[in-house]
């Protein structure tokens, strides 16, 4: 044998070898970070120090957020004070979830050991068989803030009667609005709508400002105008669904208001553009421009349009959502990977009441959130109520760097929170059909896409039993 | 040739009725010899077997399970009645073959009238074959976000040039009766460069005897064309005019990117954008493989016209 073949048949072998490995590896998926021990003291019990334990983490910030991202790292320092036996490998994301990374992740058992969901995902989750019941792990003396988180905000984490996850952040919707093309169009910008009839009026006088400016917007692609039909929805009394999630609720006085309302603004006043089928961060894009005078949103997009797209804080508004009947709620959380070890639960929850529950530490050092110049007094989030709610909004008021004034319309009117419906998604794309056509077919029948979306929103649900 | 061959093999092989040791040695020998070639094959297999052809028999597998709660069942052909009740179905369906139909008579034809004239240019050849190529060069998701602020209706580029022109402007994108139009009219733009040089190629073997026998004959351009060109290249055509069906109703970027998938009132939902839709919007990956299922067979039945022509070329 010479040495070229002898050569050629390593490489060969090594190559399939390779290969090989390589397959079974890929197969076998990673275990990486579950090196916990899988001792069993008590659940309820706080995570014992001398156990030895690692978790993956995302949702770290990028490294083009330097601010946030240099606050993890000192909250990680600040926790391994707290916990020196627990290891964190933070994973950085942005978007934090991304949706279909995030199903591919869930079906590959590949996401974290304590990963980042929506408060829309519990279902989605579930059916993964992804998550562990937290439910004996957390208590008061786990989470000490538990008693004053909101409950609707832990009922959405819940399911049938056990609890999947801990909430980072939550919103409530409310229209949003340029304060600058408010006084150019001679409204007042301390005084947003408040009802339908006054948006169509508002709208009217800013998109006669011209120049390609627009009253008021709307999403309707991507499921997000099947989102914002339902938080308008919402905000007139309505709901998506029965109360047992099995039958569409929407076909409704208060549904058909809703498509009137973007029919007559798209056709009759011409105040929304010709331009749709527009998504996420579009209507952004277009306040941030001075494009565009109103749209319904959550308070963090007010961050977005400052951080991201260069605008100024000054410039927007936020108002209670039109109707006032109701605020569509959504909001992010942790969950906890299933197979993890009850250490690698505590570990986890720890970090999460450390970095996000905790007041004064974490997000709600506010003090810190200033010096680094970052927004502080927002509207968001709003997780707790009775002694903990007094205790951040001192905290927050003291070290405010927006002008908090332009959302005391926003935080004056109580309007009730109202939680997104099981299999949203779902919904929302049938939805999303009905909110494009009032916005792009002059001849749209509203009662006939109502009526159409009802009947197909009610096979959807159907299926999903 | 064949014969050397055969016999050149019967003084390798052992005869039938020789020592079992004396096969099993001349077996080792011969596995030793072809050790290379096998395991330079096994890679390849290896590579097939897990990246394609696994997740293909799983994808039918997943076709018939249903996943809930963590737990896997068989549910027969339930998936399947579902994708066939719900109405995106037909709708996708019909886009999809709106789509390629549109994108054929576009570009299919286009194509081959730019080959054509590349073919008959005395001058500026390489050039122009450069400059129609030059698209294709582009990454998708650019010429995508180039199309999406061509098509804007208030501040595009098309509105503004008929505008200038005192003709009447369109919601492009933004209407259900103009939205698939534009698609296509994005992705002919985009994939344009690679067809024409493949007409291009398959026009230059045409021998030139035959064009000039043709100009003997009185023969005009058209005429060349017609009694020359496209009788020359018919199986070229043929076998392109497949392969892009099965491109085209695969359709998935254009869509997604310049309407979101849907498009107003679904105009631009198609097969493979609701397959994305079943798997990653609703997790539901049962209907996603059955819908994958129904596309791998209607594209399997183009792909064998394919294979019959392909033949007939050899």
């Amino acid at each position: 044998m010479t040495r070229d073949r002898l050569l050629r048949r390593t490489v060969a072998l090594a190559a399939a070898a390779g290969l090989a490995l390589t397959a079974a590896a890929c197969s076998s998926g990673s275990d990486a970070g579950n090196s916990g021990d899988s001792g069993k003291p008590a659940a309820g019990a706080s995570l014992d120090p001398n156990t030895k334990v690692t978790i993956s983490i995302d949702c770290q910030p990028p490294t083009t957020k330097p601010a946030e991202r240099k606050q993890w790292a000192e909250d990680v320092t600040a926790f391994n004070k707290l916990y020196p036996n627990v290891t964190i490998n933070a994973k950085d994301a942005s978007p934090c979830e991304e949706p279909a990374s995030f199903t591919a992740q869930l079906k590959g058992k590949t996401q974290p050991d304590v990963f980042y969901t929506y408060f829309t995902d519990l279902e989605q989750v579930l059916d993964a068989d992804q998550a562990e019941d937290i439910t004996q792990y957390v208590n008061e003396q786990t989470v000490p803030a538990l008693k004053d988180i909101d409950p609707s905000v832990l009922k959405t984490l819940t399911s049938e009667g056990k609890l999947y996850g801990l909430p980072t952040t939550n919103y409530k919707m409310g229209l949003l609005y340029n304060r600058k093309l408010f006084k150019q169009a001679g409204l007042d910008p301390d005084k947003p709508p408040t009802t339908w009839a006054e948006i169509r009026e508002d709208a009217k006088k800013i998109a006669a400002l011209g120049n390609g400016v627009n009253g008021y917007g709307d999403y309707s692609a991507t499921n997000q105008g099947g989102w914002h039909f339902t938080a308008e929805l919402y905000g007139l009394g309505g709901s998506m669904t029965t109360e047992d999630g099995k039958k569409a609720a929407f076909n409704t006085p208060e549904g058909k208001q809703v498509l009137q309302n973007l029919y007559d603004m798209r056709w009759t006043d011409n105040t929304m553009g010709a331009t749709q089928s527009l998504k996420w961060p579009d209507l952004m894009t277009q306040m941030s421009t001075d494009k565009l005078g109103m749209y319904v949103g959550a308070p963090d997009d007010i961050t977005y349009m400052v951080q991201t797209l260069k605008g100024n804080y000054e410039d927007y508004g936020m108002g209670p959502m039109p109707g006032g009947r109701g605020a569509l709620l959504g909001g992010a959380d942790y969950m906890f990977k299933k197979g993890s070890t009850p250490d690698q639960i505590k570990a986890g929850i720890a970090w999460v009441n450390f970095k996000w529950l905790t007041m004064g530490k974490g997000q709600f050092d506010y003090a810190r959130t200033k010096a680094d110049g970052l927004p502080v007094g927002l509207p968001q989030p709003f997780l707790f109520g009775g002694s903990t709610l007094d205790a951040d909004n001192k905290a927050k008021a003291a070290s405010a760097t927006v002008p908090v004034q332009n959302y005391a319309p926003y935080l004056a009117t109580s309007v009730p929170g109202k939680t997104e419906p099981a299999n949203a998604q779902q919904i929302y794309k049938v939805l999303d059909g009905a909110v494009s056509a009032v916005l792009t077919d002059k001849n749209a029948n509203v009662d006939k896409l109502l009526s159409d979306a009802e009947s197909q929103v009610n096979q959807v649900l159907a299926n999903l039993q | 040739m064949a014969a050397i061959s055969v016999s050149a093999r019967r003084k390798t092989e052992p005869p039938a009725h020789a020592d079992p040791s004396q096969g099993r040695a001349a077996l080792r020998q011969r596995f030793r010899r072809h050790l290379t070639g096998h395991g330079f094959l096994l890679g390849a297999l290896l590579c097939f077997a897990y990246f394609s052809w696994y997740p293909m028999v799983r994808e039918v597998i997943m076709s018939f399970q249903k996943t809930k709660r963590g737990k896997t069942t068989w549910v027969g052909t339930e998936n399947l009645d579902r994708i066939f009740a719900d109405p995106d179905f037909w709708h996708a369906w019909r886009n999809t073959l709106l789509f390629t139909v549109l994108a054929l008579v576009l570009g299919f034809a286009v194509p081959f009238v730019v080959a054509v004239l590349l073919n008959e240019l005395r001058h500026a050849k390489a050039y122009l074959r450069v400059l129609v190529y030059l698209p294709v060069m582009l990454p998708p998701v650019a010429s995508v976000l180039l199309f999406k602020y061509f098509y804007d209706p208030g501040y595009g580029l098309f509105n503004a040039i008929l505008k200038s022109l005192h003709l009447p402007t369109s919601a492009w994108l933004n209407s259900p009766t103009t939205s698939m139009l534009s698609v296509v009219i994005a992705a002919t733009w985009m994939n344009m460069g690679g067809a024409t040089l493949i007409y291009l190629a398959a026009l230059q073997g045409i021998p030139g005897e035959l064009y000039e026998a043709a100009e003997l004959d009185g023969a005009g351009l058209l005429r060349r064309i017609w009694h020359v060109t496209i009788p020359q290249t018919r199986l070229i055509l043929s076998l392109l005019l497949l392969l892009q069906i099965v491109a085209t109703m695969q359709v998935f970027v254009e869509p997604y990117l310049l309407t979101g998938g849907n498009g107003p009132r679904n105009s631009t939902l198609t097969v493979v954008n609701l397959i994305y839709q079943y798997a990653f919007s609703f997790n539901n990956y049962g209907s996603a493989s059955a819908l994958g299922l129904v596309m791998l067979l209607v594209l399997a039945g183009f792909s064998a016209l394919y294979v019959r022509l392909s033949r007939t070329n050899d």
